[in-house]
């Protein structure tokens, strides 16, 4: 009985003890419960992204690169076709193992085996390892045959920079190399679209246009597991080309212009005088941009740096000299402007013996036994120095340097279309006071006048005032890649009716102008000027005579510089050394500017040799061949032109 | 006592037997059964190979054996509930010596057919044993210090063996079904809130004989994220997988998260992870449920037993299941620490498999026989 009574207590207690339980059960399944909706309902989407960044990997493409053309379609910067070896590093088991495989069959050097380490270093385990980006056929075939050897390593066709006209070009379309850390800090573009083995421009167009040449990278998306392995491709987003860039360039007179210039150090430019497309910029000695592509070896890159004559310079646009005496038909224009003198105003050259004097200082002309009493028009035509002294000193420098920065001198003349030009210096009162602190002499006015002393300006700079001249005064805009909105007709009516503007007297005060403004107060001026260039080249006596065309349609208007480099001793002048004489360092810049053909200008050209001795012999012969070449084409150019606007 | 005995043993016919089976529990069974086959053959991307196979033989062979042993008469257990126990902790004694280790631990023993693990016996062991004990003890002298000390002494043993395996999330769910047990069988509550009280007092000290992984893991849980691509490995990926599934999840073989290998022990104590992820809140709701109703089936069982042993046991082993799943679940969701428990039916491993089915057919004997009362 005790028993029974126990065991209904026991059954109670059970019960009871049962109900607790079942209500902590559910309690706990309460909480389960929640806890699965807040992680599969509430926060599904935290959950999703992070499902999603598990499983898929993003793996970039490299962008092409846009190709860049002449004017004529000439591909001047091209993409090629490469033979490449790369390693998936996650196929690999043993790495030193693969290296030394590969060594073996693609001979690499000490030096890219420790670059391929540092590599190694800085990648991701999933990473792809570009072990050699230009192999040549044999290596390529021959890796293909040891394929299967190789771990994880991969025989890939891929595109590098190509420049076919290698050496001709580089001044202008610059090279590319390997993005660096401070590439991808300073331009967003490269940062964007970064690949490792990305190709940016380092100097010229490609640096320059880079943010349009070097396009967007593809994204492939593939699913991975776990240990990063591609289990499929989930989608491609396909990488684009950079823009196709048609420069101003033709691309055989630039090669006719570094042919001129082969073994000599110096700078061919040519531009067209109302679109103000730099047609030709050549600069000499050259280098080939393609030793640049995979990373230039350190024994030419020495080679290329040690070079006396400076390779490296972009002479054109970047080198700075005297202008000597191609800067006289700019000093006329400028005191003809002003009312200084008239075409009867006449200075007597005495030669050597009675050298112009100032202040006690001596000032002589080139030409020993003096030019007797010169005009303005054969003061230009036969480059006498003693007129020019005479005229500076009456016209000042200040007029003469505000003439001379309107007609393009003391600026960049492609603005900061490339990091490398240089401004120059076009020398002034206020500019002396300011730089060096001192002020200015009178003799350093008269100096000035014939392009020596302070006066530093680029050939492009000279090109440039040329064009500004030829065209009959007017502001033109210089470029250097085709733009559509510089077109010639809407330009000549534009200076069509500029011409028959009148101008108020301000046109002498120093003042900004816009493009295709006139830049003068009396187009006579002007005319007698260019009329002196033309006797200069084109009558007997004048410097360039010996470098002019016979035939009609060629002929052309220039003037000569001969730029000193070191001061002339009385016992240089003494010696009348020729030119093989003179230690090269110390032998003058031969320069000479001019426009072509005479009676309806359209071209303008500037020559500079350095250390070349004379204008008239070393540089106005050049300019001849040119010409003849620019003039002929000229014809071919129009059509491009012309098909280039319909096509716009 | 003998006579009271016979007086009360029915004898039962065959079509008795049949008619007392609970055919409702079998089929949850069943469907639990298959669903663990399909999860597991997800597991293998939806290749019918090694795991699969392995798995869905045991599950026949399991599920046959308890059909079977369902009619082995409930007095049977009764009587071998102390050699079953005695059994349980000579198989532990074996695995020490004899035991085969694997990642770290010997928990098996080669029986050539297969490699057992004792302490999942150990778990259906237990039950039997404290069934019995509580059984046959007067509901007065469940109090007294006696009968306090000799089932604690009967729980530490096992415990005790798991651990230095080690083993601690087995031994966890051993002391928690004993302790289920003694809480059914009637022992004060005072007892229960003085050693809850002690256990946390000596806290720190049982943290410092802890094993050093077994520590990382519970820093881990309280903070994933300290060591992400280590420790934090398994429960960050396990709840990426839980929920990006969503409610209706990503589709049967579509578990990104596991057919890519991010989730680690997806076969065993991380299924319901992978069953989540393909099935989302609604499948896992649904599992849940199938469990909640084999575990209701099972105190239905034992509310409408006489004997006292069959209701203890029922009650006890639902409550252990019930443990087992709340383990196994709250671990995988990341309420607590990764401490290694399966997942009844659904985990890959025969010996659990085993044992649960064991389980089950000692719960549908004790229907089969309701109305067996045993006196000892």
């Amino acid at each position: 009985m005790i028993k029974k009574i126990g065991n209904i207590n026991k059954n109670k207690i059970i019960s009871r003890r049962l109900f607790v339980l079942v209500a902590a059960k559910i309690g706990l399944l309460g909480i389960v419960t929640s806890r699965l909706y807040n992680l599969q309902i509430s926060q599904k989407q935290k959950y999703q992204v992070l499902s999603d960044k598990n499983r898929i990997r993003e793996w970039k493409t490299p962008p092409q690169r846009g190709i860049i053309t002449d004017y004529f379609n000439n591909i001047i910067a091209d993409n090629k076709r490469v033979y490449q070896v790369h390693l998936s590093l996650e196929e690999v088991s043993n790495f030193n193992n693969s290296i030394f495989k590969l060594k073996n069959i693609i001979s690499l050097k000490e030096n890219e085996i420790k670059k391929i380490y540092e590599k190694k270093e800085k990648s991701k385990p999933w990473d792809t390892l570009i072990i050699s980006e230009n192999l040549s056929w044999k290596e390529f075939s021959k890796l293909n045959l040891y394929l299967h050897e190789l771990e994880g390593a991969k025989p890939v066709l891929s595109t590098s920079r190509y420049y076919p006209y290698s050496n001709d070009l580089v001044h202008v379309v610059g090279y590319v190399g390997d993005a660096t850390t401070i590439d991808i800090q300073n331009r967003k573009k490269i940062e964007e679209n970064f690949v490792p083995g990305l190709k940016v421009g380092k100097i010229g167009i490609e640096n320059s246009k880079d943010t349009e040449l070097i396009g967007n990278h593809g994204t492939k998306r593939y699913e991975v597991n776990a240990s990063g392995k591609k289990i499929s491709e989930i989608s491609y987003n396909k990488e684009t080309q950079g823009e196709n860039l048609r420069t101003t360039i033709d691309l055989e007179i630039q090669q006719l212009a570094q042919e001129l210039l082969k073994n000599k150090a110096g700078s061919i430019c040519v531009m067209d005088i109302y679109t103000g497309e730099v047609i030709t910029m050549a600069s000499s000695p050259t280098y080939d941009p393609n030793m640049f592509t995979h990373g230039i070896s350190t024994k030419d890159w020495n080679e290329i740096k040690n070079n006396k004559l400076r390779p490296l310079l972009n002479k054109s646009l970047a080198g700075l000299y005297s202008p000597g005496s191609t800067i006289k038909p700019l000093v006329a224009l400028a005191a003809l402007e002003y009312g200084i003198i008239d075409t009867k105003f006449k200075v007597n050259c005495k030669g050597h013996d009675h050298p112009y004097e100032l202040y006690g200082e001596r000032y002589h002309c080139w030409k020993k036994n003096g030019h007797g009493w010169m005009s303005m028009r054969n003061a230009i035509k036969q480059s006498c120095d003693i007129y020019f002294y005479e005229v500076a000193r009456l016209l000042g420098v200040d007029k003469l340097s505000l003439i001379a920065k309107r007609y393009g001198l003391g600026s960049k003349v492609l603005e900061d279309f490339f990091s490398e030009e240089k401004k120059g210096i076009v020398p002034s009162t206020k500019w002396k006071k300011q730089v060096l602190e001192q002020s200015w002499y009178l003799g350093e006015t008269v100096i000035t006048g014939i392009g020596q002393g302070y006066i530093q300006t680029t050939p492009l700079q000279l090109c440039l005032m040329t064009a500004q001249l030829a065209n009959g005064g007017y502001k033109i805009k210089p470029n250097l890649i085709y733009d559509k909105e510089i077109d010639l007709d809407i330009i000549k009516s534009k200076i069509e009716s500029e011409k028959n503007k009148s101008v108020s007297q301000n046109i002498l005060k120093d003042q900004e102008f816009k493009y295709y403004e006139r830049l003068y107060r009396n187009q006579n001026n002007l005319k007698l000027v260019l009329d002196a260039m033309y006797g200069s080249t084109n009558e007997e006596f004048g410097t360039s005579f010996r470098s002019r065309h016979k035939e009609a349609k060629y002929k052309f208007a220039g003037k000569t510089g001969t730029s000193q480099v070191k001061r002339i001793t009385d016992q240089d002048r003494e010696l009348d050394l020729d030119l093989e004489e003179i230690e090269y360092k110390s032998r003058d810049h031969a320069l000479f500017v001019a426009f072509a053909p005479y009676d309806k200008p359209r071209y303008s050209l500037s020559v500079l040799i350095e250390h070349g001795g004379s204008g008239s012999k070393a540089a106005a012969p050049l300019a001849n061949k040119l010409i003849k070449k620019i003039l002929d084409r000229h014809e071919l150019r129009e059509k491009i032109r012309k098909d280039l606007k319909n096509i716009a | 006592m003998i006579l009271s005995t016979s007086l009360n043993s029915n004898s039962y016919s065959f079509i008795d037997k049949l008619k007392a089976i609970d055919y409702f529990l079998i089929i949850i069974v069943a469907i639990i059964g298959s669903m663990s086959v399909f999860s597991i053959y997800s597991t293998e991307s939806g290749n019918f190979s090694f795991y699969t196979k392995n798995h869905l033989t045991r599950f026949l062979v399991f599920f046959s054996m308890f059909l079977v042993l369902s009619f082995v008469r409930v007095s049977f257990w009764y009587r071998q509930a102390y050699i079953f126990y005695i059994l349980g902790i000579l198989f532990l004694l074996l695995v020490i010596f004899f035991g085969i280790s694997a990642s770290g631990s010997k928990r098996w023993i080669n029986l050539f057919i297969m490699n057992l693990q004792p302490s999942e016996l150990m778990k259906i062991a237990i039950i039997v044993c404290f069934a019995r004990y509580y059984h046959r003890i007067q509901s007065s002298d469940i109090q007294s210090y006696k009968y306090l000390l000799q089932p604690i002494i009967l729980l530490l043993i096992p415990c005790y063996l798991v651990i230095t395996q080690p083993d601690l999330g087995t031994a966890i769910l051993i002391a928690g079904s004993g302790l289920a047990i003694i809480w059914l069988a009637g022992l004060n509550l005072k007892y229960f809130i003085y050693s809850g009280l002690i256990l946390l007092v000596s806290l720190p000290f049982v943290i410092s004989i802890l094993k050093p992984y077994q520590k990382s893991r519970i820093l881990t849980f309280f903070n994933p994220d300290r060591d992400p691509l280590g420790a934090g490995y398994q429960i960050i990926q396990s709840k990426i997988a839980i929920g990006s599934g969503g409610l209706l999840g990503k589709g049967f073989l579509q578990g990104t998260q596991s057919y890519l290998e991010f989730l680690p022990e997806k076969h065993t104590d991380f299924i319901f992870t992978l069953f989540s992820e393909e099935f989302g809140f609604v499948g896992s709701m649904l599992l849940i449920l199938l469990y909640a109703l084999l575990i209701y089936r099972i105190i239905r069982v034992g509310f409408s037993s006489r004997s006292f042993f069959a209701k203890l046991y029922c009650y006890g082993f639902a409550s252990a299941l019930f443990l087992y799943i709340f383990v196994n679940i709250a671990m995988v969701v990341g309420l607590l620490p990764i401490v290694g428990a399966p997942l009844p039916i659904m985990s890959y491993g025969g010996s659990s498999m085993l044992s649960i089915m064991l389980g089950l057919s000692i719960v549908m004997s004790c229907k089969i026989y309701s109305h067996d009362t045993i006196s000892s």
